[in-house]
């Protein structure tokens, strides 16, 4: 990672530059260090290119909003504002995104006064004959994560489609603060449950990038054995709970076995069905033993998800509920930031694995599943093919398991900073830590892939139909623990 | 979608005998379980694991040994805490704290998750043994729950998710999720329960005819969790609403759940008490 240290004027024309290289911003977040108030805009210039951090000090008058020219970074400067209390002027959508603090100090910084959006978010009112309305949670049917929706509807048809998420926000960046490396794995492996791993690895390639070290080639390729573990047990959940969505019951229950075949062999493997306690900053606690049977059940777990999968592509019933719905256009998609499955499905070849190799994925590089049409049906598709190259990945990574250690110290300076990355079953995750002068944690900034696609996803609902809603919040995939955090 | 069909009959039976049959029946073969303290005495001033457990599960605390011998340095450990992370266990230097493969760790009161060795094993509840039958009478053949998401990281929705999918297969066992908390029996809580989140759950139980009981799942329910003391994370169900079943684990696997619905419904035994595990 690049450390540019800018100033707020040359903000406009770092980002401009940057798009027209065909970059992309990811993200930007304020630092308190040593009294010190900056925001860190996190810019991706490209595949093969480094990440780069511009550091800006804010200026007294806040910092002027860029959501108009990069709509994805709206939501950042909102919850930039309504955490660090930073000032964002002009900005399209001036209303609180994360918590409405009133006139409690910014939660990052305790100075009272700080910034903060003064009205409360109150949705446009939408009336008209006909026209009715629908609060939707946050306690939903079934087992399902909290978070409340509302729509305004005539007939079948959604008018407006409102998410109201982040009920809830635990406050998780914040509880790294003080904290050794080592001792915050275990917080980073909980910001997402079902994503553990990939937080838990971008989490520990940031202390990596910070200390200067590699970790030894054992337990990068344990890494992407992990991390591609973890994309097959959320591959078939997805597809399972997508079964669901169009009444496909034994479409889902077989789904759903096979996820619990995947967390069973997690387990074997490394004694955690969700894929937590296995990492650390140098590489992983212990060495991992895969039983003598292991690979005869991966076998037996790929031969009936192949099955599994020819018989979904065969049922017309399901494919009729996925085709043309919730259709994300390519520059929507870009704009608003989706990833993951969800932007490759809009025709945005991007994915970390081949554009920014880390563990092993270098000497292994992923097949990177594209499609055009930006529906629920290419959504479906990019992780039916997703799920099949993982199946290959792993089996070549387990092949060429290199010997040796699995762990190299890993001490992080005093004052340093680094940049960690991984592409979850969700997209892409990103870690940036700072570290104080005592090589403690003084802040660390987490990019969700779920947040980035909770953005998006509203832009599909508006205009379409209430019947298709579920699935089409199924062919998304996201978790709402990702977002709120 | 007759193909449907025929698949899945071709699939066979997939439902495991849990919590019937041996161990593997669980479907939890190399799960990690929870530390256990053995009866090895600490090394003088050594406090590693207390420093290592980022939820603070552990604490000093002198072994009481008797009149003439001077007490031995040892450590309390709060199961309701715990999130089996095993960071103790790695840096414990005596072998004092060791893992274990102990995970169907529910219990009946919060005082049964608090091993303390200055404190002898209570004797058990005369009280909770009492309620347990009146449970076990009312809902023995049927239990309704409701489940509320107050927080949580997702990991226990996930294995609560699993609990439906054939391998658990939690109807056969006359259990069952249902949307109306009108129609629950067991207020299911996962999650540190954030401040946005209070209202919504305490509706949901107010909204629940008597008897209900409450189930709190996982180190954030019944503590509060990774978000503890956080600004945004709660305490659990600390001080909300009362607890019948405390169940412990971050996430707790899906057949330790099984097990503390069974436990409310007194099919099946607890194995923790004063922090000890049985036998």
């Amino acid at each position: 990672m690049l450390v540019l240290h800018l100033h707020a004027g040359d903000i406009p024309g770092s980002i401009e530059h940057l798009l027209a290289q065909g970059g992309r911003m990811q993200m930007v977040y304020a630092t308190h260090i040593d009294g010190r108030e900056e925001a860190c805009y996190l810019a991706a210039p490209g595949a093969g290119k480094p990440f780069e951090l511009w550091r800006v000090e804010v200026p007294p008058g806040g910092l002027p909003s860029m959501a108009a020219h990069v709509p994805l970074l709206g939501w950042y400067e909102r919850e930039m504002q309504d955490l660090s209390g930073v000032g964002v002027v002009n900005h399209p959508e001036p209303f609180p995104l994360v918590i409405e603090r009133g006139a409690a100090p910014a939660p990052f910084t305790q100075t009272p006064g700080a910034a903060r959006f003064a009205a409360p978010h109150v949705l446009p009112e939408v009336t008209g004959d006909d026209v009715q309305e629908l609060d939707f949670g946050p306690i939903r049917a079934d087992v399902f994560e909290s978070a409340q929706f509302r729509f305004f509807y005539i007939g079948e048809r959604i008018l407006r489609y409102q998410p109201r998420l982040f009920l809830k926000h635990r406050g998780m960046e914040k509880r790294f603060e003080g904290l050794a490396p080592d001792a915050a794995v275990v917080f980073a492996e909980r910001v997402s449950g079902v994503g553990a791993l990939a937080h838990a690895l971008a989490f520990c390639q940031a202390i990596e990038d910070a200390a200067g070290v590699q970790a030894p080639p054992r337990a990068r390729a344990w890494r992407s054995v992990l991390g591609e573990m973890e994309r097959v047990y959320n591959h078939l959940h997805y597809l399972g709970a997508l079964a669901d969505a169009t009444t496909l019951k034994v479409g889902q229950a077989e789904g759903r076995l096979l996820e619990e075949q995947a967390k069973q062999l997690a387990a074997r493997a490394c004694g955690q069905r969700l894929l937590m306690n296995v990492l650390r900053p140098g590489g992983l606690r212990r060495d991992l033993v895969l039983p003598a049977d292991f690979t005869t059940h991966l076998d037996k777990l790929e031969a009936a998800s192949l099955r599994y999968l020819d018989q979904l592509e065969r049922t017309s019933t399901f494919l009729d509920r996925l085709h043309t719905t919730g259709p994300l256009p390519h520059t929507l998609a870009f704009d608003q930031g989706a990833t993951g499955p969800v932007e490759r499905a809009s025709g945005l070849d991007r994915d970390l694995r081949r554009d920014h190799p880390y563990a092993a994925y270098a000497e292994h590089p992923p097949e990177v599943a594209l499609h055009r049409d930006g529906d629920a049906y290419a959504r479906y598709r990019v992780r039916c093919d997703e799920l099949r190259a993982a199946f290959a990945l792993l089996r070549r990574l387990l092949d060429e398991l290199p010997a040796g250690a699995v762990h190299v110290p890993c001490a992080a300076p005093a004052d340093g900073s680094g940049l960690g990355w991984a592409e979850s079953p969700r997209g892409s995750v990103y870690y940036v830590v700072h570290l104080d002068a005592h090589a403690r944690l003084a802040r660390v900034k987490i990019k969700s892939p779920s947040y980035s696609n909770w953005r998006v996803f509203p832009y599909t609902v508006h205009g379409s139909n209430m019947m298709d809603y579920a699935i089409n919040e199924a062919s998304f995939g996201s978790t709402i623990a990702g977002c709120d955090r | 979608m007759a193909l449907w069909t025929f698949f899945g009959l071709a699939r066979g039976r997939a439902t495991s005998d849990w919590p019937e049959g041996d161990a593997q029946a669980a479907g939890q073969h190399g799960v990690q379980g929870m530390p256990r303290v053995t009866a090895q005495a600490c090394a003088e001033s050594c406090a590693a694991c207390v420093a290592a457990c980022p939820t603070d599960a552990l604490r000093l605390a002198e072994v009481p040994d008797g009149a003439d011998v001077a007490p031995q340095p040892g450590i309390a450990l709060d199961y309701g805490r715990c999130i089996a992370c095993q960071r103790c266990v790695e840096v414990c230097p005596t072998g004092t704290l060791q893992a274990s493969d102990e995970w169907a760790l529910a219990t009946r009161t919060r005082a049964d998750l608090r091993f303390d060795p200055q404190q002898a094993p209570s004797a058990h509840d005369a009280l909770a043994a009492e309620l347990q039958n009146t449970i076990a009478r009312r809902f023995r053949h049927s239990l309704h729950i409701r489940h509320v998401d107050a927080g949580s990281c997702n990991g226990c929705e996930s294995e609560l998710q699993a609990l439906m999918n054939p391998f658990y297969n939690l109807h056969r066992l006359g259990i069952f999720f249902t949307a109306s908390p009108r129609a629950a029996d067991l207020l299911l809580v996962t999650g540190t329960v954030t401040e946005p989140m209070r209202e919504p759950l305490r509706a949901a139980w107010e909204a629940m005819p008597e008897p209900k009981w409450v189930m709190a799942m996982g180190a954030c329910a019944i503590s509060g969790g990774m978000a503890r003391e956080g600004y945004a994370g709660g305490s659990g169900l600390q001080g909300l609403i009362p607890v019948d079943v405390y169940l412990p684990g971050c996430a707790p696997n899906p057949a330790a759940i099984m097990h503390a619905l069974l436990l409310l419904l007194g099919r099946s035994e607890q194995h923790l008490h004063g922090g000890r595990h049985d036998g």
